[in-house]
């Protein structure tokens, strides 16, 4: 088991989170789409949950401190995605759009 | 006599549960000052003895062992007291409760403000004070302006209190300077500063002090808040609130950055003496009274201003005695225009005159204020005056004779005043009317001290010359020390 | 109690009775309240008068009170009454006393007598406060004083906005001298440390001080005398004076009060003495004065602005003695002009009177018929200034003269015009009021009354004085010793006061060019006036214009002064404080909102862009460190 992480440097992992963490990024800056904002939430926070997961193998941490913050985050992110979505149903009742740009009422 | 400053919060907050107060009621809450003064006769007959510094008479500890609540006393302060707590009833006299009910409770909380500026002895609790006085005269303005109230109210206080905030960095940083973090008064003119730290301290203080006193050019709030303003808080603003200036000058400026005051004293001079000057000029040509009397104010406390930078006893001596007089005189030029406005409907020269015909008893008593103004001798304006100048003539003899110029265009403006107002024919307005000689009353008092101080300047002079001896020997012990 | 403080405490007195409770008393009381009080402070001096006499240093001094103290350095309320400062008193309450008693006839149609006579009273108490006054301090307090109570005796008619005018006028401009004088005393106390005449004045007599500071001080108190005395600049306040009621004009702006600055200069011989440029100016100044009050005085119909501009001419002559050195003379000639110019000003005021208030001599001429004794007091009177020989002034302006012309002739010839213009425009107000044609219109020559008693008695006296006044200094070729006057004020001065003394023919000759002088002015003015009967000129063309108009003075000050202050005044207002301070401080609000308003365009509430700011500041960040480390 060990050996089949450890095959891999330890910098593929941060590489590939990097990735899913801009595609995140750009997802959420770039789309309007609410639901898809709250995708790429997600998918910013599955990024760090990997490199946390990654960075406790190999740093050697028998308490696993690193994995113990990914359960964590994973019951945040189910929590948020639960609330998010029903901010989001609620404004489509309200607007019949989920398109976020619409929503700047925050200005005044 | 921590009362001075907490009997007054407390009659502010009774007098502000009613809103019909008899005008006897209102007398003797505001007399409450000067009942506690008299009864503090053992501490103010030590504060003017000789050698008397600024002694501490209160200290409790307040914000952890850096800020004391800690109040002091000498002659300089005491005769301060006097001004504030014998003008306060002199002014709460001239007010009609029923209209601005809001008045009463603003002034003694006021009071109770700038008894504690005077006697504060510790720098957060001086700006504490010296900002506490400020709230009321911001509603006074607010709520009774006559016009512009929210523009002229904001720009006034807005402007002000960026003066106040430079003070407070300056003392934040002779805070962190001085020994313990304290702010303590003796500890922070302890403080050595070099040159530059010193410029900039001084600036801090400066800059408050200019705005608030004030000096040309930082008097831009000035006139539109003395003209619009209630005439109860122009007397309240001209009459003590700009000696809060002159004072933190003598009491803060001097000893705390004294390192630097080689470098402002030229400056402020010249600006000083162009205050006199400029104000004159301007206040020559002005109808309406209570610009009038602003623009006036600006080129007398100028005069002021001058005479203290001239660093010496006379000028010391001569701005605390006028500091004193200025209040009484300016007090009684505006509540002689509030009459006026108040009987004849306009306090506008074009519109007034021949007041004096039918109305003998109020002519005397407001020629007897403007000669005082004018500084006639055998009047209150004579004496500080005459220091005053005789100072900056020793300062400097070409500033004395532009200074100088202030006897003449005074006399000027002054009998200008006074000739268009009550000399003359009447009009239609104020023709065979007469004022009620209860409204009198305030002027009284005010003519009693000009009589008595152009008389007997010595008598008041002798309450603080000992103190301004010391205070000047502080002063020139720290300039030494850098030099 | 010390006299000085009796003398001094009933004008005082006087003033705060009558000006407390006048408005309740009946005229009659108030009025003599105010006559009484004068003439017992006037009683009081001559009782003192024999202690000063024998001894030579005699003086009485009185020192109230420590006016204030300044570390050591006293400014003391203290007076002294020597030989100098009792014969000013005695010329004030003296002559004060004839005028009020000439003023309780004159004032009596006045609503408010009272005020008048309280008003009157502080006058006098601050004459005395002058010249009794043995400091510098107390002296100003006096001439400030003085200054007031002209303000408010010449705007006493206060309904009447031109008096008002020009009782600010001359304050003001009395106050422009107040300054140098201000400034002199400064520049006293910083050089000698004291404002006492017998510490100050001893000190400059011993002869150590730079000369530099001594003229200093000299030209600055001299610029204070010009503004009380009516000296070139400052001279135009006093014709405008003459706006207040007549006995004010006669007690202040002729007897006394103008005389201050003379006044002055002889108290402070001893810095005169040592300030040669000092007195050189004193000397031309004064010279300019005579000349040009003389010059306009021809020209004017107002029959006290004629005075008045006598007055200013009169003054300009003991200047002019002041100027040689002559501090005798000047005092002299204070003390006889004291005489026949109130005399004269009281004459015009009983004329005005018996002309039912009009001043303008166009509309008068022969009243001698109906006011005989006001006629003849007032041809004594003229007689006086003219110099008719042996009459008081005749003495004291051919000692004047006399000074002059041993000092510089050029000097001496200019004065010699000057009075025999004197002598000329006096003729012809005598002539115009009381000889040839009446030319009243809209009133009768019946009409016309002689004053009571009351107002003629101060007249004859003062008559009476005019004519004998001369005895009071008689010239030393008559005698053959210094006249009284002058050993009489000897103690008095500090530094030897060098008196000339001419040789007979020297001193025949300018006698015969004063009797031609006053032969000329009389001839010249009977011929045109009474001969020829011409009726006053209107002044309408060439030089007699500008001297009608008083050479345009008034204007050319309105011009260059008034005007430009008015001026820079409102421009001040208007546009520097107003539009540039106010607009530059609060030019900081628009800036706020303009740059507030940028922000917002940043802040439009999409979510998207705060996140867009976020990471672009992150990245940025980031990309920084990684830059720089």
């Amino acid at each position: 088991m060990l050996s089949i992480f450890h095959s891999l440097e330890i910098s593929h992992y941060i590489y590939l989170s990097t990735v899913l963490f801009s595609i995140g990024l750009f997802g959420v800056l770039f789309r309007r789409n609410a639901i898809i904002l709250l995708m790429c939430i997600e998918l910013m926070l599955n990024a760090v949950n990997l490199l946390l997961a990654a960075f406790t193998e190999y740093m050697g941490d028998m308490q696993a401190n690193g994995q113990m913050f990914v359960f964590f985050i994973m019951v945040v992110a189910a929590a948020e995605a639960a609330v998010g979505l029903a901010i989001i149903v609620m404004v489509y009742r309200n607007t019949r759009k989920t398109d976020v740009s619409f929503l700047d009422q925050l200005k005044d | 006599m921590e009362l001075l400053i907490f009997l007054p919060l407390v009659l502010a907050l009774v007098s502000a549960l009613g809103s019909k107060w008899n005008r006897w009621i209102i007398l003797v809450f505001a007399l409450s000052g000067l009942l506690i003064l008299t009864g503090n006769f053992n501490v103010l007959a030590a504060a003017i003895q000789e050698k008397s510094s600024f002694q501490t008479i209160v200290d409790y500890p307040w914000l952890g062992d850096a800020v004391h609540f800690r109040l002091g006393i000498d002659g300089i302060t005491l005769f301060l007291l006097l001004l504030t707590n014998i003008l306060i009833p002199v002014i709460s006299l001239s007010i009609k409760t029923d209209k601005r009910p809001a008045l009463i409770p603003l002034m003694l909380f006021m009071q109770a403000g700038l008894n504690g500026v005077f006697m504060a002895q510790d720098g957060l609790l001086f700006y504490l004070f010296w900002e506490l006085a400020m709230i009321p005269i911001y509603f006074m303005t607010l709520l009774y302006s006559e016009r512009d109230s929210y523009t002229t109210t904001i720009r006034f206080f807005v402007y002000t209190f960026v003066g106040s905030l430079a003070m407070l960095a300056s003392l934040i940083y002779l805070g962190t300077k001085s020994v313990n973090g304290s702010f303590a008064y003796s500890d922070l003119y302890n403080v050595q500063l070099t040159l530059t730290e010193s410029i900039w301290v001084g600036a801090g203080f400066l800059l408050a002090f200019a705005v608030k006193i004030p000096l040309f050019p930082f008097h831009v709030w000035q006139p539109n808040t003395y003209t619009y303003a209630p005439a109860q808080g122009s007397m309240l603003l001209s009459g003590i609130m700009l000696k809060m200036g002159l004072y933190g000058l003598m009491r803060w400026y001097f000893p705390m950055a004294s390192e630097s005051i080689d470098f402002y004293q030229p400056i402020i001079m010249i600006l000083a003496v162009i205050g006199v000057v400029y104000g004159a000029i301007i206040a020559i040509r002005q109808d309406d009274m209570k610009r009038l009397i602003a623009y006036s104010s600006l080129s007398h406390v100028g005069l002021i201003a001058a005479g203290l930078f001239a660093l010496n006893k006379s000028g010391f001596d001569g701005a605390l005695l006028q500091m004193f007089v200025h209040g009484i005189n300016v007090v009684g030029l505006f509540i002689a225009v509030n009459i006026i406005e108040r009987n004849f409907g306009s306090r506008n020269l074009n519109e007034l005159g021949g007041i004096a015909k039918s109305n003998r008893l109020f002519a005397v008593l407001f020629f007897m204020v403007v000669i005082g103004s004018v500084a006639a001798p055998l009047t209150n304006g004579f004496p500080g005056e005459f220091l005053l100048l005789k100072s900056v003539f020793d300062y400097n003899t070409t500033s004395a004779v532009f200074a100088g110029l202030t006897i003449i265009f005074c006399a000027v403006y002054m009998f200008r005043m006074y000739q268009f107002s009550m000399l003359g024919e009447c009009n239609s307005d104020t023709e065979d009317k007469t004022i009620p000689v209860s409204e009198l009353i305030p002027l009284f008092v005010v003519a009693f001290f000009v009589v008595s101080i152009g008389l007997f300047p010595q008598w008041y002079m002798d309450l603080f010359q000992n103190s301004t001896t010391s205070l000047l020997q502080i002063i020139s012990n720290a300039k030494g020390v850098l030099s | 109690m010390n006299p000085i403080a009796i003398i001094l405490l009933f004008p005082l007195l006087g003033f705060i009775l009558n000006g407390v409770f006048g408005h309740k008393l009946p005229k009659l009381v108030s009025s003599s309240l105010g006559a009484l009080m004068i003439l017992l402070s006037f009683v009081t001096a001559i009782s003192q008068w024999s202690q000063i006499a024998f001894d030579i240093n005699g003086s009485i001094s009185w020192e109230a009170y420590t006016f204030f103290n300044l570390d050591g350095l006293l400014f003391r309320a203290s007076f002294a009454l020597d030989r100098l400062s009792i014969w000013m008193t005695l010329i004030i309450t003296g002559i004060g006393t004839l005028i009020h008693l000439y003023s309780m006839s004159y004032m009596d149609h006045d609503k408010n007598p009272a005020k008048f006579f309280s008003y009157l009273n502080f006058f006098v108490f601050n004459m005395l406060l002058l010249v009794l006054g043995s400091n510098f301090l107390m002296m100003f307090f006096g001439w400030e004083g003085v200054g007031l109570c002209s303000y408010l005796l010449i705007g006493f008619w206060y309904q009447n906005a031109s008096f008002g005018a020009a009782a600010r006028k001359a304050f003001v401009m009395n106050r422009i001298g107040d300054l140098g004088l201000l400034l002199g005393m400064f520049l006293i106390v910083k050089n000698f440390g004291s404002l006492e005449y017998n510490e100050v004045l001893p000190a400059i007599a011993e002869g150590s001080t730079s000369n530099v500071v001594i003229t200093s001080i000299a030209i600055l108190l001299f610029i204070g005398a010009m503004g009380k005395s009516a000296q070139i600049p400052l001279f135009t306040w006093l014709p405008d004076a003459m706006a207040g009621p007549t006995p004010v004009s006669a007690l202040i702006h002729a007897a006394t009060m103008v005389t201050a600055g003379i006044y002055l200069v002889v108290r402070c011989q001893a810095m005169y003495s040592l300030a040669p440029m000092a007195q050189e100016l004193i000397l031309w100044v004064g010279l300019a004065t005579a000349l040009l009050g003389a010059l306009i005085g021809l020209r004017q119909n107002d029959i006290k602005k004629v005075l008045a501009y006598s007055t200013v001419s009169q003054l300009g002559f003991m200047f002019v003695a002041l100027g040689v050195g002559a501090y005798t003379t000047a005092l002299f000639h204070v003390t006889t002009h004291a005489f026949f110019k109130a005399l004269l000003f009281l004459g015009a005021g009983s004329v005005i009177h018996g002309v039912q208030d009009r001043q303008d001599i166009a509309t008068m001429g022969g009243l001698k018929k109906m006011m005989p004794i006001t006629y003849i007091t007032f041809l004594v009177g003229t007689l006086a200034i003219s110099g008719f020989p042996l009459l008081s002034g005749f003495f004291s302006k051919d000692e004047i003269l006399a000074n002059v012309f041993h000092h510089n002739i050029i000097a001496y010839v200019v004065l010699v015009f000057a009075a025999l213009l004197t002598a000329t425009y006096m003729f012809r107000l005598l002539f115009l009021t009381f000889h040839g044609e009446f030319r009243g219109t809209d009133y009768k020559l019946s009409d016309v009354h002689e004053s009571n008693w009351k107002m003629t008695l101060p007249l004859i006296i003062l008559a009476i004085l005019s004519v004998l006044g001369g005895a009071l200094n008689l010239p030393h070729y008559l005698m053959h010793q210094e006249g009284f006057l002058a050993s009489w004020l000897k103690p008095t001065f500090l530094i030897f006061e060098h008196a000339e003394h001419s040789d007979l023919a020297t001193e025949i000759g300018l006698i015969s060019v004063a009797v031609f002088v006053f032969l000329f002015g009389w001839f010249y003015s009977r011929n045109k006036y009474i001969s020829k009967s011409e009726s006053p000129e209107s002044g309408s063309e060439g030089i007699a214009k500008v001297l009608a108009n008083k050479f345009y003075i008034d204007e050319i000050y309105n011009k260059l002064i008034v005007r430009p202050i008015e001026f820079f005044g409102d421009v001040l207002f208007a546009l520097f404080d107003t539009l540039l301070l106010y607009g530059i401080t609060f030019s900081i609000n628009p800036i706020l909102r303009f740059t507030g308003r940028l922000n917002r365009k940043i802040q439009n509430g999409n979510i998207e862009y705060y996140l867009i700011y976020m990471v672009g500041a992150i990245a940025l960040l980031l990309g920084l460190n990684l830059f720089f480390a």
